[in-house]
């Protein structure tokens, strides 16, 4: 990924900025696009089937840290599948998206957990198990219990939404930024050979288009 | 996907298709547009004076100037007062009215009707019509030629098999209207019996898609003008238009006997006429694809669709792709790939059934200033990167400006079918799409990277970004950024807006008083212009009633064996014209009042009047890298 990674100060002080390469994946319709619409820009829409994949950016100022998200929402359908690793590569969150109405997807989800832990260690990327719609809880097939389980012998983040009635998104996100702000400590604390990833957020706002800054 | 080959330079594929076809790439790339490229004639580009002006070779004398009626052959006409057709498909049956088709396609023709047209019914009373695919459609595909329907005629086989064909046919035809109750009852437990729903068959039946599944067993299903099924060579549903291919399952498997029955040699073309239906199989291996249609498109139009269809399956799997998959397992189900497309294809049929384009094989362009149309093209042209092929602005299905690498050609189809693709799914207003697609006539192996995304919220303006190279999405959204820069520093953005206002133009605006409507394609440049239909075309079926007479006019004007070059029609509600010489095409549509001078004169006109705007209709100074 060709991205100008500097070290630099935010233009509102002497905060540390970060930037952060997200990726949904998941089964189809499970709402990928419909949480990262809600997260990006505060709403709700039918949405078609994403083509590909659809990248938007956001940016969060935090008290401890401004932080840019690189959004990558991929397409579930199955001709997709096989370039699916060119969007989440280099990623430094992932969230497994199921669909709490549909075992499926579910299963799905943790076959997408064993091929990231085949490309990735722990401790490089951040995934998180999304169970979304619900909303949908009479026609609910995977309980909460069974998403927690699973989410914490395998050491995920876990979070139940909603993109539809607007529940957790928000707190998903900020989970996740949590998560990565943390690890970004503890790096910092033990002498790491990676340095800190930071970006100069003057320098690389290619991609406006979609940031509410 | 396991056919991404984008590493490889998709010009250096040996079959590789680069300027669709037959080698003419310098003619091409003298002509006004050549960005996209069509079956050109070398030297046949029309004239144009801003060419002129700009110090560019005068073309031949062939080009916008006046018609000479008598010049390149008779006038096919038929008189008012004689049994004048009165519709598309109403030849030899004066008074049947146009939107009451002829039922039955077997009919011997009289040749009263078109005089000039000696043997025009060369169907005669076939029922099985075999047609060579390759004199279809496209340069790449039509370099064979064309045999005559004699030659095609008889083959033993296929006469000999009559019998058998007619039975089964009537069995195909009594399940699509539904006259055997039978075999409706045998449709149901197909329908009833619980599928179990993979998770991508799923997306149909748990997703408004707009198209509510449809219950095969009712008459609404029946009555649908065309139906489209894609099965594979082993029988397996892969795609129908309504209804789903599960419930479908024994319709398929008629058709899939009759293919089989009907099949001799591969890429051919099948259609049987009767009882108001045609049906058209199309076979290209792997696929089948099969069109019931109660049209009047001739076989060649409704196999042209399927080939469409065709294209549009291979622009989301690559050819490459699609074998090896056939090739591993012959009864692959190819619907788990193509899940989550369904809505793309029914896009592309809605929109052949509306949209001139397809027909005239070639792109409408915005109609645009041509000082504010050069800025844009420039500004493109500037926000360019390495991998970049194709840059492609457009406004709902209108090009605004194309920019190319040198030497690269777009081949019309390939840009309908980007078209497509971006009007049939509404994901791409939302943030900035990175997708692998494939231009099936530019290169059927592999994959390009297309970056797509709309420049603003509310302005109907998407841009897309054709790139070699996967790998380089941020480059490519840079290009877009920078091109965005450019057309605010130039500032063209206001007058761009003012243009996206007034998409059409008023057919009002060339002041002849008995026009109503036309189509014009400059063959050299693959472009057409055609003003809005209005009145008396408004209701959906009268404005597909027009461009059903502008489908027969073109089928009759590009006949393989006897291609006519000038048509008049009279008729009830209208009068028609066609006109199609080495360098252009034009139809047009004349209230049922004028005269037949009148026509010729207004041509004259009108010709003028498409000169005198071409800068604004058309692109006339494509730009390259
Ligand atoms: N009830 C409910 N429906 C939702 C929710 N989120 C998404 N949907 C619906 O589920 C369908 C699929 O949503 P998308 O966001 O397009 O799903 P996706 O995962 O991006 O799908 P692909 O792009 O095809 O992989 C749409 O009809 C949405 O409206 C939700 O929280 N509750
Ligand atoms: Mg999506």
């Amino acid at each position: 990924m060709a991205q100008t990674v500097t070290l630099g100060t935010s233009p509102e002080g002497p905060r540390p900025s970060y930037m952060y390469k997200v990726v949904l994946l998941g089964s189809m319709s499970v709402g990928k696009s419909s949480l990262a619409y809600r997260y990006v820009k505060s709403d709700f829409r039918e949405l078609l089937p994403t083509v590909g994949c659809s990248f938007f950016t956001q940016i969060l100022n935090l008290e401890e840290a401004t932080v840019k998200f690189e959004i990558w929402d991929t397409a579930g359908q199955e001709k997709y599948q096989s370039v699916c690793h060119l969007y989440y590569r280099d990623a430094h969150a992932a969230l497994l998206v199921y669909d709490i109405a549909n075992k499926q997807t579910f299963s799905r989800a943790k076959l997408w957990l064993e091929e990231l832990e085949k490309k990735f260690l722990p401790d490089e990327i951040v995934i998180a198990l999304v169970g979304n719609k619900t909303d949908l809880a009479a026609e609910r097939e995977v309980t909460t219990e069974e998403g927690e389980d699973f989410a914490r012998t395998k050491g995920l983040l876990f979070m139940e939404t909603s993109a539809k009635s607007n529940h957790q998104v928000n707190d998903l996100f900020m989970a996740i930024v949590q998560e990565l702000l943390r690890r970004e400590k503890e790096k910092a604390s033990k002498p790491s050979p990676h340095g800190k990833v930071t970006v100069d957020l003057r320098a690389s706002s290619t991609s406006t288009g979609c940031c509410r800054s | 996907m396991a056919a991404d080959v984008h590493k490889k330079k998709s010009w250096e594929v040996p079959n590789g298709s680069l300027a669709p076809g037959d080698g003419q790439h310098t003619e091409r790339s003298e002509s006004p547009t050549p960005g996209l490229a069509q079956g050109t004639e070398p030297g046949m580009e029309h004239s144009s004076p801003r060419r002129e002006a700009r110090g560019g070779k005068s073309s031949s004398s062939c080009g916008l100037g006046p018609p000479q009626p008598c010049g390149r052959g008779r006038w096919a006409h038929s008189s008012p007062a004689g049994p004048a057709p009165t519709g598309c498909c109403g030849m030899g049956r004066g008074g049947r009215s146009p939107l009451h088709p002829s039922p039955s396609m077997g009919d011997t023709r009289t040749d009263a009707a078109w005089p000039v047209v000696p043997g025009a019914g060369q169907e005669g009373a076939m029922f099985v019509h075999t047609r060579s695919y390759e004199d279809l459609t496209s340069p790449e595909d039509g370099a064979a030629a064309a045999r005559s329907p004699e030659e095609r005629r008889g083959e033993p086989a296929e006469q000999s098999s009559m019998e058998q064909i007619s039975k089964d046919f009537s069995e195909l035809s009594t399940q699509l209207t539904g006259m055997a109750l039978d075999l409706e009852e045998e449709m149901r437990p197909g329908k009833e019996g619980k599928l179990e729903p993979s998770p991508q068959t799923a997306r149909r039946d748990s997703v408004l898609s707009g198209k509510e599944e449809e219950d095969v067993t009712m008459d609404a299903w029946r009555l649908h003008r065309k139906h489209v099924f894609v099965l594979s060579e082993a029988g397996k549903p892969v795609y129908s238009r309504y209804g789903s291919e599960e419930a479908l399952s024994s319709t398929m498997g008629v058709m899939m006997a009759l293919v089989s029955f009907l099949e001799a040699e591969k890429n051919a073309i099948r259609s049987i006429h009767a009882d108001g239906y045609k049906v058209v199989f199309v076979r290209r291996s792997p696929l089948v694809l099969v069109a019931v249609a109660r049209t009047r498109q001739s076989e060649q139009e409704i196999a042209h669709e399927l080939l469409y269809i065709y294209y549009q399956i291979l622009s989301l799997l690559t050819w490459t792709q699609l074998n090896h998959i056939f090739q591993q397992k012959q009864n692959y189900d190819l619907r788990r790939l193509l899940a989550g497309s369904e809505r793309i294809t029914d896009n592309l049929l809605d929109l052949m059934a509306h949209d001139p384009s397809f027909l005239m094989g070639a792109v409408r362009c915005l109609p645009l200033a041509a000082s504010v149309r050069d800025a844009v093209s420039s500004s493109l042209q500037q926000a360019k990167a390495k991998s970049l092929v194709f840059s492609i602005l457009l406004s709902g299905n209108q090009l605004v400006s194309l920019v190319r690498k040198k030497d690269q050609f777009l081949h019309p189809i390939d840009l309908h079918l980007l078209f497509n693709l971006i009007s049939s799914s509404s994901s791409f207003r939302e943030g900035e799409a990175w997708t692998p697609i494939c231009l099936p006539k530019f290169n059927s192996s592999g994959f390009f990277h297309a970056h797509i995304s709309y420049l603003e919220q509310e302005m109907d303006l998407c841009l897309l970004l054709v790139s070699t190279d996967r790998e380089d999405f941020f480059t490519v959204s840079d290009c877009k950024r920078r091109f965005q820069e450019r057309l605010r520093r130039r500032g063209v953005q206001h007058a761009l807006q003012e243009a996206l206002r007034t998409p059409f133009y008023s057919v009002a605006q060339v002041g002849i008083p008995d026009l109503r409507h036309f189509i014009y394609k400059s063959k050299s440049s693959g472009l057409f212009t055609s003003p809005e239909i209005e009145a008396p075309y408004v209701q959906e079926e009268e404005k597909e009633r027009l461009l059903g007479l502008y489908q027969y006019l073109h089928s009759r004007a590009h006949n393989s064996s006897r291609p006519l070059k000038n048509i008049y029609f009279t008729g009830p509600r209208e009068n028609l014209l066609a006109w199609v010489t080495n360098a252009f095409e034009l139809y047009v549509c004349y209230s049922p009042l004028g005269t037949k001078a009148g026509a010729i004169n207004a041509v004259n006109k009108l010709m003028k009047w498409i000169r005198k705007e071409e800068d604004r209709l058309f692109i006339l100074t494509p730009q390259t890298y």
